[in-house]
């Protein structure tokens, strides 16, 4: 009894502090949800989505260049980043999945997943803003797709080792070649993962500064020419709040927030993707 | 099963004639290979599958040791045994399924219809599209009842779009599921249950037109009325197709097989008419496990 009674206060004390813990990082992550809406809800408004950056000194402004370069940088991101991820990952998981390539393949990729961001804008920055000779919408698309592929890779691998091989000997069962097996039946079956995987890639970059600093930089214009730099939130949430300005930091709080709230709700959307597979 | 890392890379590693033939007599049954004991087989007329001198290797592991079976045509042939003797291994060689997972591999002979289907040059694809397999476990594609039994079709026919319908309802039919899922073809094939799941299956193998069917363990994941359908309908297909079927279940086997095979450690024990298997074993092992002494 004396051992049972032990084993009882031994399991409250441990539920007590992974209680408390969590209450610790629920608190902060509310703290900051709380600032970000006082400070930028006012901010949300038309206007944001209507007018372009302002000047130094000019009044009001909104962000509209920099929303629309965003959206452009990470469409392209995972434009180029997604399908060679997918298919990385597909060779790793149904074509090589012992291979010595894969083995390198698998580890290099695990590197580039927490390779600092930094690293990857100087990188992009060496190989195509020095020989194009300025900075550009393409190179941060480049850099933001960089950051998409291992992402991206290793969740297309994981979902399709889910995939039972029973499924897979089925399908060959019936004298279908292995890429149709793959295809078919093995993507088809993974692919609310795969997709899950894309989404959380685009929420990872949609609030990535580092890697863009060095390739797309900012325009303080609208521009829709991928060869000019372009306008994007996280570089210009950075300049705004460090500017001296007070309807620049009204507009880097209003940025922070709609970052904020695209990321929660691409992973919410996750969240129902992966709720109706099952 | 698989012993070896699954993975799912066809490898053409099966050798055939790397061992000689111990009787040049090919249409004899096999002779008794130790002179102690003899082992029986049943006569058959016209061998389908004729099994000679296989080994198979799950890496360096043996898990058959020189089968010698031949399977008539359009009978019902069950293997039968304890787990782990090898039954399904057997099973999963005569469409090669096992080349699926590198080293998994197998020497001797099988000739189906004569062929040598361990020869290198076999087209696996082709192979499979002649020797149909269900497994222990349902496993519908993702994707409609319709296309289930589509997609193996579309594989190696092209056919109209009513002619399509037809084929499909025709399998569906065979399968004694057509009743059940008229009304929602278009539904996911896993919103069925276990047992149609099953037949569903079935009817996806059968679709394709196979001349051999492989049933592993088909119905010791469903309840007994599943079990029970299962088994009229292969009672059913039997006639038309050469039907291997392997089962844990003693009565099952003694019910709806022609002949059966007790196999044990990787070995045949015994092949007989399935009458005479179960009440005049020719083994003492065969006596033994039959009447549940072991196994």
């Amino acid at each position: 009894m004396d051992r049972y009674r032990r084993r009882k206060a031994v399991n409250v004390f441990n539920l007590g502090v992974s209680a408390f813990t969590t209450a610790i990082a629920l608190f902060f992550l509310f703290w900051l949800l709380w600032t970000l809406f006082r400070q930028g809800l006012a901010h949300l408004d038309l206007r944001l989505f209507t007018q372009d950056m302002p000047g130094p000194g000019s009044e009001g402004g909104g962000l509209r260049n920099a929303i629309v370069g965003s959206l452009l940088l990470t469409a392209l991101g995972i434009l180029i980043g997604a399908p060679i991820g997918v298919l990385t990952g597909t060779y790793l998981a149904e074509f090589g999945r012992h291979a010595r390539l894969s083995q390198a393949v698998r580890f290099i990729n695990d590197i580039l997943l927490s390779a600092p961001s930094i690293v990857i804008g100087v990188f992009v920055y060496e190989i195509m803003v020095v020989p194009m000779g300025n900075f550009s919408g393409w190179s941060g698309g480049v850099a933001l797709a960089i950051i998409v592929v291992p992402v991206v890779v290793r969740t297309t691998e994981d979902m399709m080792r889910l995939v039972p091989d029973t499924l897979r000997e089925a399908a060959a069962a019936l004298g279908a070649p292995r890429w149709r097996v793959v295809t078919d039946v093995v993507l088809r079956a993974s692919l609310n993962g795969i997709m899950t995987g894309i989404l959380l890639a685009l929420a990872r970059i949609a609030g990535e500064t580092a890697p863009l600093l060095f390739t797309a930089l900012n325009n303080q214009f609208f521009t829709l020419d991928m060869d000019q730099p372009m306008g994007n939130l996280p570089v210009t949430i950075f300049n705004f709040a460090m500017g001296p300005y007070d309807n620049w930091h009204d507009l880097a709080w209003a940025g922070s927030l709609l970052i904020t709230l695209t990321v929660l709700i691409l992973n919410i959307t996750t969240r129902i993707f992966l709720r109706t597979k099952r | 099963m698989n012993e070896a890392t699954p993975t799912l890379v066809e490898e053409e590693r099966t050798t055939f004639a790397d061992r000689p033939s111990r009787d040049g007599d090919t249409n004899a049954a096999p002779q008794p290979l130790d002179g102690e004991t003899a082992l029986p087989h049943p006569q058959v007329e016209r061998a389908k599958i004729e099994v000679r001198h296989l080994n198979f290797y799950y890496g360096k592991f043996q898990a058959l040791h020189d089968i010698n079976l031949r399977i008539p045509e359009n009978k019902v042939t069950a293997f039968i045994g304890p787990s782990g003797c090898g039954k399904s291994t057997l099973l999963r060689t005569f469409n090669r399924i096992y080349n699926l997972y590198p080293g998994q591999r197998a020497t001797g002979e099988i000739l189906l219809d004569g062929r040598n289907i361990l020869d290198r040059r076999e087209d696996l694809n082709r192979l499979r599209a002649r020797v149909g397999m269900v497994f222990q476990k349902p496993t519908p594609f993702p994707m409609s009842i319709y296309e289930n039994i589509a997609y193996g079709v579309r594989l190696y026919e092209r056919l109209g779009r009513a002619a399509m319908d037809e084929r499909v309802e025709w399998a569906l039919r065979k399968a004694a599921l057509w009743n059940e899922v008229k009304d929602i073809l278009k539904r996911s094939g896993k919103a069925l249950s276990g047992g149609q799941q099953q037949r569903l299956c079935i009817a996806r193998a059968i679709a394709i037109k196979p001349e051999v069917l492989l049933l592993d363990e088909p119905a010791s994941a469903l309840d007994p009325i599943s079990t029970l359908k299962i088994e009229e309908l292969v009672t059913e297909l039997k006639g038309s197709y050469t039907i291997v079927i392997v089962t844990h279940n003693m009565q099952q086997a003694a019910r709806i097989s022609d002949y059966t095979a007790f196999m044990y450690m990787g070995r045949l024990i015994e092949f007989q008419d399935t009458n005479t298997l179960f009440t005049n074993p020719a083994s003492k092992q065969t006596e033994d496990y039959i009447t549940g002494r072991f196994g």
